[in-house]
């Protein structure tokens, strides 16, 4: 399924793995986090070797890693206070107010408020990816990971999950691996981008290069249209400085 | 039951998954205490909710064997008060155990299958081995607790219930006076009998909650794998039942 990929993603910053439907990127993303093993091929933490690593040690580096999924994976049986407490309940051992103060203090961040006692059924597709976010940083994680943050929402929501993504990886310094094949997310988060082509990795670079790029399946993937082929030679120049400052 | 076993996989690929995730089961916990209440939870789901079920279908299973008991016996030399012995220990050897069992693979067993398979399809199960959670440990765990301790109350509960039925039923039909039925059940206590009714019980709970919690957890794909898993879980957890209801019978009665 993957051939060849070898890429480093940088500390602290936004970090993309775009391409295609089906060209490898979920695949990708579940063999660095763990939910796949790959066949061959090595992933590193902070140079430890995830894959040769016996179970207690990735259970380890999993406490510091943190997942945003494409669908919220909220419990459906648990409040919103309760699915983020979850990870709190699990493995630390703070009382009961310290963890309600920091579930407040997330979900506060993350732009959720008065939603506490709600279940996941009672949220918009927006408020999900909050509550997933929410969850996933309550930890205070090393890493964060997100499966097709925008996949769902519609344009205006999107780009506010963008932007929350992007704040919290500067504010938390996080390290931000996003996998998307939307494009503002690509133009506004893209500190580093990987782009896979039916498996392989065919381009990377950054956000500004991207548009230097002439690379064509990374050319006819982000310009798709017409449109936005004719847009991006009309206003090239005027777009890598916008996006240089 | 081929088309059930080799879902994906040969039986003996699914034979030693099921063995593995039952030995992970018993891990040790992250942490206890949410162990403990996800038990609480399941014991509320299984037990509690189950219980009106059982003791409606045992109340017509005592009230149909005592009419039938009597049915046979009449015209005997067989002194009628028999029928509430023989009621009552139907229900305590056979009966309030293995119907017990097959009512709780249809209802438990599609519901565990199905809970599960949804939290797969869902990325809950994914979200959780993100965590760091030991998800059988924590998913499954708390279930097979849950059943091995409520299954043995339901099933007393049962027995019970179906005792009740049987004296109605002989009373209402005319059959079986209730003071004929009371002497018949009264007359005598072996405890060995109450020991078998619980081992089995157990068993039973065991089997029918692993095997429903083993499709749920390792269905894959759509929704409709999901349907699949739940029949798969009912169907072979009851045949499962009806298995070891006769080794049990034939490794403890002997």
């Amino acid at each position: 399924m993957l051939k060849g990929i070898s890429t480093v993603f940088e500390a602290g910053k936004n970090n993309l793995i775009i391409g295609k439907s089906g060209s490898g990127k979920t695949v990708l993303l579940k063999c660095i986090v763990g939910l796949l093993t790959p066949t061959d091929g090595h992933i590193f933490f902070d140079g430890k070797d995830y894959v040769a690593m016996n179970m207690a040690d990735k259970v380890d580096i999993r406490r510091e890693l943190g997942m945003l999924f494409q669908g919220g994976a909220l419990f459906d049986s648990l409040t919103v206070e309760e699915n983020v407490r979850f990870p709190l309940d699990m493995f630390t051992k703070m009382s009961m107010s310290d963890k309600k103060d920091r579930v407040n203090e997330v979900l506060k961040r993350v732009n959720l408020v008065n939603a506490n006692n709600k279940f996941p059924s009672q949220l918009s597709g927006g408020m999900q990816k909050r509550t997933g976010i929410a969850r996933a940083i309550v930890m205070n994680p090393k890493y964060l990971f997100c499966d097709e943050p925008n996949s769902g929402l519609d344009p205006q929501t999107s780009i506010v999950i963008d932007e929350l993504i992007m704040e919290i990886t500067e504010e938390y310094q996080i390290t931000t691996i996003t996998n998307t094949h939307d494009m503002n997310s690509v133009i506004t988060n893209g500190d580093k981008i990987l782009f896979l082509h039916e498996g392989s990795k065919h381009w990377e670079g950054d956000k500004v290069s991207l548009f230097e790029s002439d690379n064509k399946e990374l050319i006819d993937f982000i310009f798709a249209s017409d449109f936005l082929k004719e847009a991006r030679d009309a206003r090239h120049d005027k777009l890598i400085a916008k996006l240089s400052k | 039951m081929a088309e059930y076993i080799h879902a994906s996989g040969g039986p003996i690929f699914h034979i030693g998954r099921y063995i593995l995730m039952i030995k992970r089961c018993f891990t040790r916990p992250e942490r206890a205490a949410m162990y403990w209440k996800e038990t609480l939870r399941q014991m509320s789901n299984i037990g509690v909710g189950s219980v009106m079920i059982i003791i409606l279908i045992s109340f017509f299973i005592g009230a149909v064997s005592t009419v039938q008991f009597a049915y046979n016996l009449s015209g005997s030399m067989v002194p009628m008060y028999y029928v509430g012995y023989i009621v009552k220990e139907s229900l305590i050897l056979e009966l309030a155990p293995t119907i017990s069992g097959l009512i709780l693979a249809g209802k438990v067993g599609s519901n565990l299958s199905s809970e599960l398979g949804t939290m797969r399809l869902t990325e809950q199960i994914d979200a959780l081995e993100i965590m760091g959670v030991n998800t059988i440990s924590y998913l499954i765990g708390p279930k097979l607790a849950a059943a091995i301790t409520m299954v043995p109350i339901l099933v007393i509960i049962s027995t019970i219930t179906g005792i009740i039925g049987g004296l109605i039923a002989g009373d209402l039909t005319g059959y079986v006076s209730s003071t004929d039925f009371t002497q018949g059940v009264l007359m005598s206590f072996v405890a060995k009998n109450i020991y078998i009714m619980l081992t089995k019980a157990a068993v039973f709970g065991f089997l029918l909650t692993s095997i429903s919690c083993y499709q749920g957890f390792y269905s894959y794909g759509s929704s409709i794998e999901i349907g699949k898993a739940s029949t798969r879980a009912v169907v072979l957890s009851s045949i499962m039942v009806l298995v070891a209801d006769f080794i049990l019978a034939w490794l403890l009665l002997n």
